[in-house]
């Protein structure tokens, strides 16, 4: 029951791109298709699971002055494994999210959990709080990636579904991807409020 | 030349804030004013063009002569946390009006990702160590140019009557959009 | 608190060290494969096999050094050539047969407009208005705008020019290339073994 209610708390009271507001920097660059949205959304989560459970498991052994530097070494190290597995295994995705891979390292929402949750609670919670958060992120890049996708290229994960002349190309270009997100953040704060 | 094309390059067409999306944090935290957001530019400044510096010389003569290529990111962000404890230690010491001015977006800076993505970004672009360093400063100007017009935009937004739903963060990103909209007709000045 | 902190970085770089000694080979398969897909699709051809590669350093117009990889084959040759497009860079794989007709293209790497000139992809395909397989650029290929007959991208020609200019720059360099290798004198070429 109470993982239940941690992976909830993640999705929706503390989802970090509608709530938090952390991590803005992939959710912005990442999000021109839903499947770039989705495994840029994917890739964090993986890396916030791992860095969450690790950390947890150090925190009654590391000492509260070098606490910081361990976190941003543990995170590094799991942001470099994931850099190398998927330009091993998955080039496509390697191509399309680029830098952003591993600039993973300085998404506040991974240093932000290790701090505020995964030092002070257990490894199976801190496993958890991590997919909780990084199906929140997930959820919300992919639903961001969706929504520009579909106005700026007229279809979804790939699929066509709007002719290319009603095609606003706006949305897939940088400037639609600051308007989508304010809308979308406009939107969801209306809908939570009732 | 080849110096002014990375600077125009830099600054207007391909503006780290607004076109590639890096440093998205620090443009939407501290541009409420433009004192602070001076500052927070001086201070990105200033560690950019060393973290570049730094971070150069670490990839050509230790990583890629001991073939430790996959240490990178993990280098790099040591150097850039321990480079900015360093710069906040010697700046108390050395200049105390300027540690106050600067001081408290320090640590903010860590995990700026513009910082780290630039370093990462001429390693990447395979540029040489004046060109990286050139690179390094015009993005930094960029920066600073974004946020600090931004929060201008920010200073008279406040004085207007935003729609309920639309308040706080979802009205300044669609501002930044806008903003965004106007740098995209620097696109192509270059060619 | 100093012996947590190295213990930690020494764990983590065994880990990374391990980590990327499993994933060098295929990182490397998968670039290698890469190349042969493209030198595959642009010579149009299913099975090909690379009796050599060249570098190629040639002078554009304004003087300044360009280099060119050219991989040649029993069709002709696939070369790789860069140029500035609107965005960026813009890196062109060509395939030419050994009457220096175009057989292919694809696009490397870009940095052009989604939905403008990043129809570059496509545009000069086979089956499309302005294809440009099966010419020749012995006379350089320009769009209609600078009196060619090719059309330009939809509100993008500078985006086509650069990618006629770096077809342009690969047939010179493929021509020099064969030129060199059959008076057996290559000064400019260095030859790099497979």
């Amino acid at each position: 029951m109470k993982a239940i209610q941690i992976i909830k708390n993640g999705i929706i009271k503390e989802n970090p791109t509608f709530v938090l507001m952390l991590g803005m920097c992939p959710t912005l660059a990442t999000t021109s298709s839903a499947i770039n949205g989705l495994s840029m959304g994917l890739a964090t989560m993986v890396v916030l699971i791992c860095t969450n459970v690790v950390i947890s498991c150090l925190k009654s052994i590391t000492p509260d002055k070098v606490r910081i530097p361990v976190f941003i070494v543990v995170i590094a190290a799991f942001v470099t494994i994931l850099q190398m597995t998927i330009r091993a295994y998955l080039p496509a995705i390697d191509k399309a999210l680029g830098l952003f891979i591993p600039l993973i390292v300085v998404n506040c929402i991974i240093l932000g959990r290790a701090e505020a949750f995964a030092s002070k609670h257990t490894p199976l919670a801190s496993l958890f709080d991590g997919i909780g958060i990084g199906l929140g992120f997930t959820l919300a890049l992919t639903l961001l990636g969706m929504v520009r996708e579909l106005l700026g290229a007229g279809s979804l994960f790939g699929y066509t579904i709007i002719s290319e002349q009603y095609n606003i190309l706006l949305f897939v270009l940088a400037p639609g991807a600051f308007i989508t997100l304010g809308y979308l953040i406009a939107l969801v704060r209306k809908i939570t409020e009732r | 030349m080849e110096y002014l094309l990375i600077f125009i390059s830099a600054v207007f067409v391909n503006n780290i804030v607004l076109a590639q999306f890096l440093g998205i944090c620090p443009f939407l935290g501290v541009s409420k004013k433009i004192d602070t957001s001076l500052g927070m530019s001086a201070a990105v400044a200033f560690v950019m063009v060393l973290a570049t510096l730094v971070t150069w010389l670490v990839q050509s003569y230790l990583l890629v002569p001991f073939h430790l290529e996959y240490l990178q990111t993990i280098a790099f962000i040591l150097v850039i946390a321990s480079l900015v404890q360093m710069i906040e230690i010697v700046l108390k010491k050395v200049s105390p009006t300027l540690y106050q001015a600067l001081g408290i977006f320090l640590p903010l800076i860590t995990t700026n990702c513009a910082v780290l993505g630039v370093a990462i970004l001429v390693i990447q672009k395979e540029m040489s160590l004046a060109h990286s360093v050139m690179y390094a400063l015009s993005t930094a100007i960029g920066f600073g140019l974004a946020l600090t017009v931004f929060a201008g935009i920010r200073e008279q937004l406040a004085l207007n009557d935003v729609p309920k739903g639309m308040q706080g963060m979802a009205i300044v990103l669609v501002t930044a959009g806008l903003l965004s909209l106007a740098f995209m007709g620097f696109s192509g000045i270059g060619n | 608190m100093v012996l947590v902190l190295t213990g930690v970085a020494i764990i983590m770089s065994i880990v990374l060290a391990s980590v990327n000694h499993i994933t060098s080979e295929p990182i490397a398969l998968q670039q290698q494969k890469a190349l042969a897909d493209g030198i595959k699709a642009v010579m149009q051809a299913d099975d090909i096999c690379v009796s050599r590669t060249d570098t190629v350093q040639q002078t554009d117009d304004s003087g300044k050094p360009q280099l060119f990889l050219v991989y040649q084959n029993e069709l002709g040759a696939a070369v790789e050539s860069t140029t500035n497009g609107f965005g960026g860079k813009l890196r062109v794989l060509v395939g030419f047969n050994n009457q220096g007709k175009i057989l292919g293209y694809t696009i490397l790497e870009h940095a052009e407009t989604p939905g403008l000139g990043a129809k570059v992809t496509e545009w000069f395909q086979s089956g499309q208005k302005s294809s440009i397989i099966g010419l020749s650029p012995a006379k350089p290929l320009t769009v209609s705008k600078d009196g060619g007959t090719i059309d330009a991208i939809t509100a993008s020609t500078i985006t086509s020019r650069a990618f006629l200019l770096a077809v342009n720059n690969a047939y010179r360099a493929y021509k020099t290339m064969s030129i060199d290798g059959e008076t057996a004198a290559t000064p400019q070429t260095k030859d790099k073994k497979e």
